[in-house]
C-alpha cells in the first residue's frame, strides 16, 4: 500500500473514531431531550444555551467521580468489562463504507477503512463479541444482581443472533455478496434492499434492539427488578463505558441498518447531482445522506424507547425462539421461491 | 513466519493455562483467547471464512454458552465431583487415541500435497462454497445430517423427564 492510500486510511480511521464518540455523547443529549418531549418536559437546559454543553458536563462528572472496586471482585476482570464492551463497539464500524469513491487530487480513495470480503460476517462477529464485556463485568462484580443482567444478556443476546443471522442469509440470497461495498453500491439510486427484503429487515430491526440491550428488550439492566443489572457494582467512568458502548453501538447498528437495507450513500436522483457538482461534492453528499439515514434510526431507537415498556423475561424468550427463528426460516424460503421462480 | 511461531507458542500458552487455572470463569476465559489465537492462524493461512465463522460459531456462540453454563452453576472446589481412577484411564486413553489420530492426519497430508497450495485463494467464500457444494457435496449433507441428529438427541433427553412424571 502507498503511503497516500496509508495517510487517508489513517484519517479516516481517526475521523470515525471521533465522530463515533461524538455522537455517542450527543445521543445521551438527543435521548434526554427525546424523553422530555415526549413526556412533555424541558429536560436539560442549564449548561450552554438549550443545555448543549451537557454531554461535557456529564463527561467530565464521570471523570472526576471516585472509583470503586468491590474487595471480593476479580479485580482484573472487574477492569477488563468495560474496556472489553467499548472495544467491541468501537471496531464495528471499520468495514462499513461511508460513500462512494472520492476523489482527492487525481486518484480515487474509497471512504471505507477496509473492505473484507466477509465483510458482513465480519459485523456478525462484532456483534457476537459484545456480550463478553457484560458477562465479564457481571460475572467480576460478585454481586447477585450484576451476575443475574449479565446471565440475562448472554441468553438474550444467543437467542437474537440466531434470527439475526437467518434474516442476512435470506439478505445474502438476494445481494450474492459479503462485502458490505458491494452491496452498498448494488443499492444505487433507489434500488434498496429494503424493496427485495421488508419482511428480513423487519426481523432484523427487532434483532437489533436485542443486540443493543435497548427496550423493549433492556432486561439486562431492568432497574425494578435488579438494581443497576450488570453495572450494578461499577462506578465512574467504569461505568461511564458501559452506557457509552450501548450508544456507540447503537449508532454503529444504525449505520449497518443503513447499509444493508436503506440504501447506504444512496438515494434517488444521485446521478442527476453526481452529474452537476463534480467527483469531490457528490460522495460527500451521498457520506452525509447515509450520515441523515443514520441519525433517523438513532431517533427511532429512542422513540422506541420512550413509547413501549419493556417486556417481561419468558415473553422476550418466546418472541425470540418461538417468534421470530420460525418467521426468519419462512423469510429464507419465501427468498428462495421467489429467487428460482421470478428471477 | 516469525508471526506464526509468535501466534502458535500463545495458543499453546493459553491452552496450558486453560487446564491449570484454578477458577472454571477464568479458565473459559482462557479457552476463548486459544479460539482467538487460531482465528489469526486461519487469517495468516488466508483463510478468512473459516476464520470469521470460528470467531462467530466458537468464540461468539459456544464459548458464551459455557460461560454461561458455568456462572449458573457457580463450581468451586467442595462442589467438585472426584475423579474415580478408571474415569482417569479413560481419559488417557481417550486422549492418546487422538493424538495417533492427529499424527496420523499430519503424515498423510504431508504425503498428499494439500490442496491449499494449488490454489491460495482456497480460503475466501466463493472458492470455498464451490469445492464444498460440488466437490465435497456428500461428506458437507453428511455431517449437517451428523448435527441434526445431534440436535434430535439433545431436545429428547432435555425432555425426557417431563413425559415420564
Amino acid at each position: 500500500m502507498e503511503t497516500g492510500e496509508l495517510i487517508v486510511r489513517l484519517v479516516l480511521i481517526v475521523v470515525i473514531f471521533l465522530i463515533s464518540l461524538v455522537i455517542a455523547m450527543y445521543s445521551t443529549y438527543a435521548e434526554r431531550k427525546i424523553a422530555a418531549f415526549f413526556q412533555d418536559r424541558v429536560g436539560p437546559n442549564r449548561a450552554g444555551p438549550a443545555g448543549i454543553l451537557q454531554p461535557l458536563a456529564d463527561g467530565a462528572k464521570m471523570f472526576l467521580k471516585e472509583e470503586i472496586i468491590p474487595t471480593n471482585s476479580s479485580k482484573f476482570l472487574f477492569i477488563v468489562g468495560p474496556s472489553l464492551a467499548i472495544m467491541t463497539a468501537c471496531i464495528g464500524s471499520a468495514v462499513i463504507p461511508w460513500g462512494q469513491q472520492i476523489q482527492i487530487g487525481s486518484k480515487l480513495y474509497d471512504l471505507q477503512v477496509t473492505d473484507i470480503n466477509v465483510g458482513l460476517l465480519y459485523i456478525f462477529g462484532v456483534v457476537s463479541l459484545g456480550v463478553y464485556g457484560i458477562m465479564i463485568g457481571g460475572w467480576a462484580s460478585n454481586n447477585k444482581y450484576s451476575l443475574l443482567g449479565a446471565i440475562r444478556a448472554a441468553s438474550q443476546n444467543i437467542s437474537y443472533e440466531i434470527a439475526m443471522g437467518l434474516s442476512i442469509i435470506a439478505l445474502l440470497m438476494v445481494t450474492n455478496t459479503l462485502s458490505l461495498k458491494e452491496i452498498a453500491a448494488q443499492q444505487h439510486g433507489w434500488h434498496w434492499n429494503i424493496l427485495r427484503q421488508p419482511f428480513g429487515f423487519i426481523l432484523f430491526i427487532v434483532c437489533a434492539f436485542a443486540e443493543t440491550n435497548r427496550t423493549p428488550f433492556d432486561l439486562p439492566e431492568c432497574e425494578t427488578e435488579l438494581v443497576g443489572g450488570y453495572h450494578t457494582e461499577y462506578s465512574s467512568m467504569k461505568l461511564g463505558f458501559y452506557l457509552f458502548a450501548e450508544y456507540i453501538n447503537m449508532f454503529v447498528s444504525g449505520a449497518v441498518m443503513a447499509t444493508l437495507y436503506w440504501g447506504s450513500y444512496n438515494y434517488p436522483g444521485m446521478d442527476w447531482v453526481a452529474g452537476h457538482t463534480g467527483p469531490v461534492i457528490a460522495p460527500l453528499i451521498g457520506t452525509v445522506v447515509l450520515f441523515a439515514k443514520i441519525f433517523l434510526f438513532i431517533f427511532f431507537f429512542m422513540w422506541v424507547r420512550w413509547t413501549i415498556p419493556r417486556f417481561r423475561y419468558d415473553q422476550l424468550m418466546d418472541l425470540g425462539w418461538k417468534g421470530l427463528i420460525p418467521l426468519a426460516i419462512a423469510n429464507i424460503i419465501g427468498t428462495g421461491l421467489w429467487i428460482t421462480f421470478f428471477k | 513466519m516469525s508471526i506464526f511461531y509468535f501466534i502458535a507458542f500463545l495458543s499453546i500458552l493459553f491452552a496450558v493455562l486453560v487446564i491449570s487455572a484454578k477458577n472454571p470463569v477464568h479458565s473459559i476465559l482462557y479457552l476463548v483467547l486459544t479460539f482467538f489465537t487460531f482465528t489469526i492462524q486461519y487469517i495468516l493461512l488466508n483463510a478468512q471464512f473459516v476464520a470469521i465463522v470460528n470467531f462467530i460459531v466458537y468464540m461468539g456462540a459456544i464459548l458464551v454458552l459455557f460461560l454461561y453454563t458455568l456462572m449458573l452453576i457457580n463450581l468451586n472446589k467442595n462442589s467438585e465431583p472426584m475423579k474415580t481412577n478408571l474415569v482417569k484411564i479413560a481419559a488417557v486413553l481417550g486422549g492418546g487415541c487422538l493424538l495417533v489420530v492427529v499424527v496420523a492426519a499430519l503424515k498423510a497430508t504431508g504425503a498428499s500435497d494439500p490442496v491449499l497450495f494449488k490454489d491460495p485463494n482456497l480460503g475466501l467464500v466463493k472458492n470455498l462454497g464451490k469445492v464444498l457444494f460440488d466437490e465435497f457435496l456428500l461428506p458437507f449433507e453428511i455431517s449437517s445430517l451428523l448435527l441434526l441428529s445431534a440436535m434430535v438427541g439433545a431436545v429428547l433427553l432435555a425432555t425426557k423427564d417431563t413425559k415420564t412424571a
